[in-house]
């Protein structure tokens, strides 16, 4: 176990090594323009676009350009152009709606996500599994920025039942925290209820006919035990690993346009409106780290699964 | 002979899936009955329906799409129509099952010893967890697993294909069944393995009375096990009889073509066995008369209709089987050279 | 596979039928293909075909769009009638009021959904905007699974180096979250768009967004028809195939390509309706479609800038956008349930 923890830890530091240098590509090498303009930004004068070409090291080597790359993110010396402060200030200062996006999101799409497919297996079909299955495709059809926008319209503007949007920290009232985050939460959520719930049912449906399921049966199990401690067990497996890799996908960036619509002043936020001013530092650093979330969460979550299913352990 | 005579006692026992296709006749009447310390075979090609009764007894086949008649009787107690309560005490309590693949079989998520110890709580509330576990090993000992003790806190995967088919052994004796049913429990496994298993079950029927049920394809399995051999094809039992009855005196063209296909060590066979041309019919529209009459080349014009299962042989009536052939003709037409089989020119598959 | 636990209500907590009597035979009469009988269970499922229907639907009206611009609306997409008074019932009605709040809904021939907020008839919008939106998800679409299909059987095929090249930059690929390398590679192609020596695309351009798109989700699809080419590989009829003589790109695609595609295909709805999706979502970003062209992401953003006052911009794109999706998704769901009752297939966001 141990050793495949640090098996893994150190694949880990090597897809991140190759991130980093994709990254890289994408953005300072593969578009057809001038990087020292881009990450200068719409209004810059030339003595900024050369100072930036100099301090990014554009006039060097690509390898220069990639060790000054690295060098400027990793100590957070890369500035935003609209705003001329250091990006990872900012990241700092937004981390904490994303956090509270994500853990609260995640919680409740995989519990949601685990009830709706425990029932729509058990009740498969019948009019519960099927009205469920109805809910579900509808949830993954549905855009997380056009849920957010009708509900926060209907349920904030009009019914004033909860805040449309924007965040309130949890440290200055958890109250407040827990209205406003409640709307991004389900909304980021109804995506992955939809997915979870149809894998869960068709895994749980699976896994009813696996031979060790019969094995408990014919032990002499109640129904309860062989599809709680078998059936069950066995079906959240491939769950969890999944809501690992998702969750680390929504804190690496997936949740930018949930916060965009409510507003919520998180790491995705910034994101997009760096977009919208075509402000590239930022969406740099924040490509770079989100992808390194990803890479980092799917290290612990490989860890994780492991630890849950001991075929994997070798 | 009244209910209650045997351990376990099958009259007419049907069953039947409603599938996509149509409905399935798994099982079309089947009857034998079992003593204690005794072991019947269920000999049959898969789709023979014999999993199916094997499963049938323990309601391990009930869902919305099947349906059953007939009966099946656990010293005099019916099986068909318990509840699910009572069924859940008869499993793994009063009947065992051991079955085919002893790689799928375990959950691979417990260790061992706590899918033994799952079973024997289940059936023993008083037992506490410690003293369960310590049961667990000494049944693991038992069926010949070195290093009990410690190999409790294994996975399933980390043991070989007969090992994990012992521990079901020993999961299955873990509260002394009177009735053991082992769903052909050696198939999966290699050949030497295949026989230490078997030397399991021998010593098992030694030590224990209880009244075993094996399940095989293979006739060769059940030669120096089995007391009285059913023969099942396409549903219906179609020659059953003592050990000795079937293996020198078979009645039946489908138990020739399946003592034609036995590999024998007396014989250098490898690569050359004979097998029953043909695949079994389908049970949705199983061919009308004798199931078998499309792959038999005995077959004449009476065989469209469906013969009795009957003794034929006035000095042994318990022998019974369902040809329309005269024993005379049986005699001759099952004769293979030196041995037996179902027709002289069986096609080999190399 | 002789019964399909989704098929036959009721079966599915069964223990199902026992081993030897489902798995033996063959459930296909002899003479049927695959895909014949997929096709037969297809028609059988109502549901999958009305919703391919709608599916179908709003294709014809969005490619319907310019007869509608030209008799029925009389202006374009991009056209703006800000100052313009237009009458209603008689009643001469600025098109966008002097507090900027645009028109609703007329019911007529011009503005029949109103217009946005330099007044632009939403209608006619709309369905270039749904143009645009399909005609991107199909490029994209198509992108993927061209580059999946061939990147997949040559990984899966060759193994060794070539396998562990394309399968660590699946591996790359696949661990950026979607939007993010999405919004990565539209706002730095945007400005000089693209030069890779043969092909040269300006940025700002709607196949920007498809390349894009269709890039990104290429892992998606590429990984597991690697996975089913390393099983094939070893079957019998590839080493027959081989001792043949058959050269390398016979039997990858004359051989392993039509055996692995059913799996495409239940792939091509998957990815259609989520590159429909991610342009709504990239372009609502600004990462995608670009004013002056619309697409239902943009129109969204735009109508958001407007809510409270006038919801209805945010949910007719919003309803069209669902509608097209939840049409390719049910439908896509029927074609994998016909093909293979069994496959599982999912895609993450």
């Amino acid at each position: 176990m141990a050793r495949f923890a640090v098996r893994r830890l150190a694949s880990m530091v090597a897809v991140m090594f190759a991130i980093s240098i994709l990254t890289f590509l994408l953005f300072q090498v593969l578009p057809n323009s001038d990087p020292s303009t881009r990450l200068a930004g719409r209004t810059a004068s030339p003595t900024q676009i050369a100072k930036i070409r100099s301090d990014w090291g554009f006039d060097k080597p690509i390898y220069v350009q990639y060790i000054k790359t690295m060098g400027k993110i990793l100590n957070g010396t890369v500035t935003s152009y609209q705003q001329q402060l250091p990006v990872e200030d900012q990241i700092r200062q937004d981390l904490p709606t994303t956090l509270s996006l994500a853990i609260g999101a995640g919680v409740i799409w995989l519990a949601l996500g685990i009830l709706f497919g425990v029932l729509s297996a058990w009740r498969a079909g019948r009019w519960l599994d099927r009205g469920l299955t109805v809910l579900s495709l509808v949830g993954v059809s549905m855009p997380v920025f056009f849920l957010g926008a009708v509900l926060s319209y209907y349920i904030g503007d009009k019914a004033r039942i909860l805040p449309a949007g924007d965040y309130v920290a949890l440290t200055s009232d958890p109250w407040q925290w827990f209205k406003h985050m409640l709307m991004p939460w389900f909304a980021l959520s109804v995506l992955f209820i939809g997915v979870y719930s149809r894998i869960l049912r068709s895994t749980i449906l699976d896994t009813i006919n696996d031979d060790y399921v019969r094995t408990a049966r014919a032990k002499g199990l109640s129904e309860r035990q062989v599809m709680i401690r078998h059936v069950l067990r066995n079906s959240l497996i491939p769950i969890v690993s999944l809501w690992g890799l998702d969750f680390a996908s929504v804190l690496g960036g997936g949740a930018i346009l949930t916060e965009t619509v409510f507003n919520l002043h998180g790491v995705g936020q910034y994101a997009a409106q760096s977009v919208e001013g075509l402000d590239i530092p930022p969406v740099l650093v924040i490509t770079m780290f989100g992808a390194f979330a990803v890479v980092l969460l799917s290290a612990v979550v490989d860890i994780v699964y492991a630890a849950l299913d001991p075929r994997i352990r070798l | 002979m009244s209910p209650g005579a045997h351990l376990l006692e099958v009259s007419n026992l049907k069953v039947s899936f409603q599938t996509e296709e149509g409905v399935v006749r798994a099982v079309d009447g089947v009857s034998f009955a079992l003593e204690q310390g005794e072991v019947v075979a269920i000999v049959g090609e898969s789709g023979s329906g014999k999993s199916v009764t094997a499963m049938t007894l323990l309601g391990l086949t009930r869902s919305p799409n099947a349906s059953f008649e007939g009966s099946a009787q656990l010293e005099g107690k019916e099986l068909i129509t318990a509840s699910e309560e009572q069924l859940r005490e008869i499993r793994g309590g009063e009947i065992a099952m051991i079955f085919q693949d002893p790689m799928s079989s375990l959950d691979p998520v417990y260790r061992i010893g706590s899918q033994i110890v799952e079973q024997i709580v289940a059936h023993d509330f008083q037992v506490s967890k410690s003293e369960a576990m310590e049961r667990a090993i000494a049944l693991m000992d038992r069926v010949g697993i070195p290093r009990a003790r410690e190999r409790v806190r294994s996975y399933p995967h980390e043991f070989s294909g007969g090992m994990r088919q012992r521990v079901m052994i020993a999961m299955a004796l873990s509260c002394s069944p009177k009735v053991l049913i082992a769903d052909e429990p050696t198939t999966a496994l290699d050949v030497t393995i295949q026989a230490q298993i078997l030397d399991e079950l021998r010593t098992l029927r030694k030590e224990t009375d209880a009244g075993i049920i094996l399940v095989t394809h293979d006739l060769g399995v059940v030669a120096d096990i089995a007391d009285r051999i059913v023969v099942m094809y396409a549903g219906r039992v179609v020659e059953q009889g003592t050990l000795d009855e079937i293996f020198y005196n078979p009645q039946h063209p489908y138990t020739w073509g399946l003592l034609g296909s036995i590999t024998r060590v007396d014989r250098d066979t490898t690569g050359l066995l004979p097998s029953i041309p043909g695949t079994p019919p389908s049970l949705v529209s199983p061919p009308a008369g004798c199931h078998f009459r499309p792959r038999c080349p005995h077959a004449f014009d009476r065989c469209t209709d469906v013969p009795a299962l009957e003794a034929h042989l006035p000095e042994t009536p318990q022998h019974v089987d369902r040809c329309w052939l005269s024993a005379m003709q049986k005699r001759d037409l099952r004769q293979v050279g030196d041995r037996i089989g179902l027709a002289a020119d069986e096609p080999v598959i190399a | 596979m002789a019964t399909d636990p989704a098929a036959v209500p009721g079966t599915e907590f069964s223990p199902g039928l026992p081993v030897g009597l489902a798995s033996d035979e063959g459930e296909a009469p002899p003479g049927i293909g695959p895909y014949q009988l997929a096709w037969r269970r297809l028609r059988r499922n109502r549901v999958a075909l009305a919703f391919g229907g709608l599916f179908l639907l709003m294709v014809v009206l969005c490619l319907l769009a310019p007869v509608y611009a030209h008799d029925i609306a009389h202006t374009g997409p991009n056209d703006p009638h800000i100052t313009d008074v237009i009458k209603i019932n008689g009643k001469p009605t600025n098109v966008v009021s002097t507090l900027g709040i645009p028109i609703g809904p007329t019911w007529h021939g011009r503005f029949f959904l109103g217009a946005d907020a330099t007044g632009r008839d939403i209608a006619v919008r709309l369905l270039y905007g749904g143009r645009n939106s399909l005609q991107i998800g199909a490029e994209a679409t198509l992108l993927t699974i061209l580059l999946a299909t061939i990147f997949g059987i040559i990984a899966g095929y060759f193994r060794g180096v070539a396998d562990g090249l394309i399968s660590r930059a699946f591996d790359l690929i696949w661990a950026y979250p979607v939007y993010l390398l999405g919004i990565a590679l539209g706002v730095s192609l945007q400005v000089g768009g693209l030069d890779l020596g043969l092909f040269k695309i300006q940025g700002n351009t709607l196949i920007l967004t498809a390349l894009i798109i269709g890039f990104i989700y290429v892992p998606y699809v590429g990984k597991p028809v690697r996975g089913q080419v390393l099983g094939l590989r070893e079957r019998e009829f590839i080493d027959a195939a081989r001792q043949q003589g058959l050269g390398s790109l016979r039997i990858m695609f004359g051989e392993l390509l039509p055996n692995v595609a059913s799996t495409i295909i239940v792939f091509i709805p998957l990815i259609l309706a989520n590159a429909v999706l991610t342009e709504a979502g990239l372009s609502f970003l600004g990462a995608g479609v670009h004013d002056p062209n619309p697409s239902w992401g943009t129109m969204i953003t735009d109508g958001i800038k407007l809510v409270p006052g006038a919801i209805h911009l945010v949910l007719v794109p919003g309803l069209m956008l669902v509608l097209t999706v939840l049409g390719i998704n049910v439908f896509g769901d029927g074609v994998r349930d016909a093909l293979d009752p069994r496959a599982k297939v999912r895609i993450e966001h």
